[in-house]
Parts: structure tokens; sequence; C-alpha cells
């Protein structure tokens, strides 16, 4: 399978099985639209006639041939070998966890896809006692995994802190003993971050995502506190103390979400840049259609040209010789993860789990409150493997619209809560999260395409 | 080669005969939370 697309004057070839990237020329692009295995000896004459009257026939038979050049070494219309893969992670454990020590918030964001924090099952704490029997059933379920996450997460987490600290303290001292190692990472809305809590956090988390939506008026309007008024003012001051004490080594990220009413978001992303902060993810809301807020197909090539927009804006910044990440770009096609990582997505149900204040065990985060998505309770050490398995059995060739994606192995068959959520069926591709994950990945693999050709010259 | 210019390795099909071990981040863990993206991921297999 390949796949071709022009962006920005370049013209790419993506080889989806063998993950080669080309940019081809004019000729070429055209070419692939005529020839494809198995070739002939040489271009075959009807093939030359169609171009012909664009190009000169010398260079359709030389194009020809370098195209069954890099056929005959596997990185264009490389074979789809993987499937035999796809089932090696029917028993693996689980290395993940999200610890749900918040369901309530300080904050009322519109948008919140746990419905302002409660996840529709009642504002609650998560005890200790919970956390612990958590984190007794992660080290349990993790045989054979060394290094284990947990992602303290809400609702707003800082208003169970004291449990935050008491779960990170015992989790490391059963680190020893279990040959664990444990990486926390939380994610906060920084409302009530104080000097201790942020001291902590850089200690321990080895990632922390701090929530805001880039502009003023774009994060008062949908992120709001109790009685209505902003969080934006309260928010960057406490972020900032954050990023500024936080150890280099650890990562960070500013995170936000654009809506129907910001789909010039790029300038969101540039101001969260010039007010300091350089490791950003701005990402879309997913939401019912009926909202005013949610984007809907008809926003699409207002979102496309914002990405591509966004990457011209980063490749000035970068071309001055300073730094900036944007999540959603970022992309190895060299060494990122294994083809056997990418065939399922973030491993949800079968290595990752949410845990809720009441000990109840789901499949992630989002699924929480969907009743017949939950696996169990850590209290009773009750746990489904029958789901286990069903989400271990949710991999890119099990979802059809996947099976034949040139995208497949970039998301990795997508998020399994939104394809329940908008299509009603883990293995259904939510469309509208493809389309947008789709022109990411294009702008992504030409920035960084550009980026190998410049260092290689 | 005139027409086609190679930027990358091109070495997935490596991967799969060398991967698996598990030892990488959940994708969801590290800054989404809403969405899935999983090639952005490093790899953690000691070499």
């Amino acid at each position: 399978m390949i796949h071709k697309f022009k962006l920005s004057g370049y013209n790419v070839l993506l080889d989806v099985n063998s993950g080669g990237v080309h940019i081809v020329d004019d000729l070429t692009y055209d070419l692939l639209d005529s020839v494809e295995p198995p070739f002939e000896d040489a271009c075959p004459a009807e093939v030359i006639n169609k171009l012909s009257r664009s190009y000169p026939e010398a260079d359709i038979r030389e194009c020809y041939d370098e195209i069954v050049s890099l056929y005959n070494d596997k990185i264009l219309f490389s074979e789809d070998d993987y499937e035999k893969y796809a089932l090696t992670s029917l028993a693996s454990p689980i290395k993940a966890m999200c610890l749900h020590v918040s369901h309530d918030c300080n904050l009322r964001c519109k948008y919140c896809f746990a419905s302002t924090g409660d996840y529709d099952v009642g504002r609650k704490l998560m005890s200790l006692d919970t956390a612990k029997k958590a984190i007794d059933m992660l080290i349990e379920k993790s045989y054979g995994r060394k290094f284990l996450e947990v992602d303290f997460f809400g609702g707003e987490p800082s208003l169970n802190f004291d449990v935050v600290i008491k779960t990170v303290e015992y989790a490391r001292s059963k680190e020893k003993e279990f040959d664990k190692v444990f990486r926390f990472t939380t994610t906060t809305n920084g409302m009530h971050l104080t000097d201790e809590m942020i001291d902590f956090i850089n200690k321990e988390m080895y990632n922390v995502v701090l929530s805001i939506d880039g502009r003023k008026e774009v994060n008062d309007r949908m992120r709001v506190r109790i009685d209505g008024t902003g969080s934006y003012d309260l928010i960057i001051k406490n972020f900032k103390r954050l990023v500024d004490k936080r150890p280099k080594d650890k990562d960070w990220y500013v995170r936000g979400t654009y809506t129907k009413y910001n789909l010039d978001f790029s300038d969101d992303v540039m101001h969260l840049y010039d007010l300091g902060f350089d490791q950003i993810s701005v990402e879309p809301v997913m939401a019912d259609a009926c909202e005013d807020y949610a984007i809907t197909e008809a926003d699409l090539p207002r979102i496309f040209k914002e990405y591509e927009v966004l990457a011209d804006k980063i490749a000035k910044i970068r071309a001055n010789g300073k730094f900036i990440n944007f999540f959603h770009f970022m992309l190895d096609l060299d060494q990122g993860p294994c083809a056997i990582k990418r065939l399922r997505g973030c491993g949800c149900g079968n290595e990752y789990v949410a845990v809720t204040p009441d000990g109840d065990i789901y499949p992630c985060h989002q699924f929480v409150g969907v009743d017949e998505y939950k696996m169990g309770n850590v209290h009773d050490g009750s746990f489904d493997n029958k789901m286990k398995d069903e989400f271990a059995r949710a991999h890119v060739y099990t979802k059809p619209e996947c099976k034949k994606c040139w995208a497949k192995f970039y998301c990795s068959g997508g998020c399994n809560a939104n394809n329940y959520i908008y299509q009603g069926d883990i293995h259904a591709a939510h469309k509208l999260s493809c389309q947008i994950q789709k022109k990411r990945l294009e702008v992504a693999i030409l920035m960084k395409a550009v980026q190998l050709m410049d260092s290689a010259e | 080669m005139k027409h086609i210019k190679t930027i990358n390795k091109a070495n997935l099909k490596e991967t799969a005969a060398k991967g698996g071990c598990g030892k990488c981040q959940a994708s969801c863990q590290s800054a989404c939370k809403t969405s899935c993206t999983v090639a952005n991921q490093k790899c953690e297999k000691e070499a």
C-alpha cells in the first residue's frame, strides 16, 4: 500500500508497510496513478502514451525503472505481513493505570468529557485505601514489566493531593521488593497549585500535563470557574511557576483543546509559546454534534489549513534556532515505536486501565461510567479477563476501516473510547478523528522529511 | 536516483522482528488523553 500527497510544494510518497518516506517529482507522482505490481521489464506502452503529452518518453522509462528498483528493495509497494503479530499481546500484563483520585473539580469546563469532573457518577475523592489497592493490583497484574505508569487524573487531582503524595510514597516503598519502577504523571488545571504541590510534582512526576487552551478569551470561554468567571489569569501564573522550577530532564506539556470557536488555534499555540511554554499539545474537542462548540465535518477544510499554518509558524521559529515542540507533529521516521506497538493504540483495557474513587476498573478514563465496560473492582479483586481479551483483539486488522487505511501504523487504530462513544463500537473508526489525524500526520511527515533533507545537506 | 529521493531508513519491518517488548509508554498517558497517536512515541527497548 502506498499513500501520496502534495503539500507546501512537495510531492510526498509513503510506503505504508515499510514506513518508507520518499519525496518525488511530478512525473513520479503522476506515473504512480498508472503503475503498480506486478511490474514489467519496461514501462508499458499504454502508460507511456498516457503520460507522453506531459513528460519526455525517456524520463518516463527512467522513472518507471526507479519505481521498480525501490519495489525490488522492498521500500515501495512492500507487503503487509504484520497481521501474524496482532495476537502477540493477548496475554499482555497491565503496565499503566489512570488513577482517578478526584471525581471533583474546581472548574466547570463546558466541553469536559467527564461531565465537569464527576463522570456522571457523583463527586467523590479516592481514599488512600482504594489507591493502595489499585497499586497492589497493578503490581500483581504487571508480571514481567519493570516500568509501570500511574497517571493521577480527575476531575482535578490536586483536590486530593494528600492521597497523591501518600500513594506515591506507597508505590515507591514497593519498588525494590517487586523489582518495579513507577513512572508517575499527572494532569492538572492549575487552579490550586501550591509551592508544595509544585515541588512534589517536579520531584516525582515523570510528566505533567498542564491544561490551558491558549489566548485568554479562548481559554475563558470554555475553562470557567464554578461562578462562571475565567481561569486564565490564575493558571498562567501557576503554570509558569511550575515550569520555571521543573528539572530539565522531566517532561511537561501545556495542553489545550480547540473548538469551533477557535479554529484559528495556531494563534493559541503561538500565544502559549510567546508566554514561554515551548512544549505544547493542542487537540480538537470531541463532542456531540449538537453542542454549539462541537467540530463538524464542515469545519475540516478550515482545520486542515490551520495545521499547515501552524507548521509554517513552527518552521519559522526553528529556522531562527529556537526550540518549540508540538505534540502531534512529533514523529520519528527512523527510530519510533516498533511495528508491533503500532498494531493497537493506547492499549486500553489490555495494558492500561482506569480506576475510579470507588475502586471500579474501566478500560480507560473515557469509559468511566459506562456500565457495560466496567471491568471489575480493586476491593473485591474482580477483573474481567474476557473483556481484557476483547480489547487485546481490537487492533488495526480487526477494525475494517483501519485495515485499509494508510495511517494505520501511525495512529494504530485510534481511540477505542471515541470509537465507542461516537460510532457505537470500539472497532468502528471515529471518522472525524480519523480525518483530523490523517491531516496532522501528513503535515508531520512532511515537516520531518524536510528536516531530514536539510540536515543531510 | 533522479526522480525519487528516499528520506528515511524504511525499517518498520525490522522493528517487527525485534520488537514487542512492551517497555514503552502507554500512548494515552503522554499528553493527549482524548486522542491517540502512537508513532510519536519513543522505543524504550534496551540495546
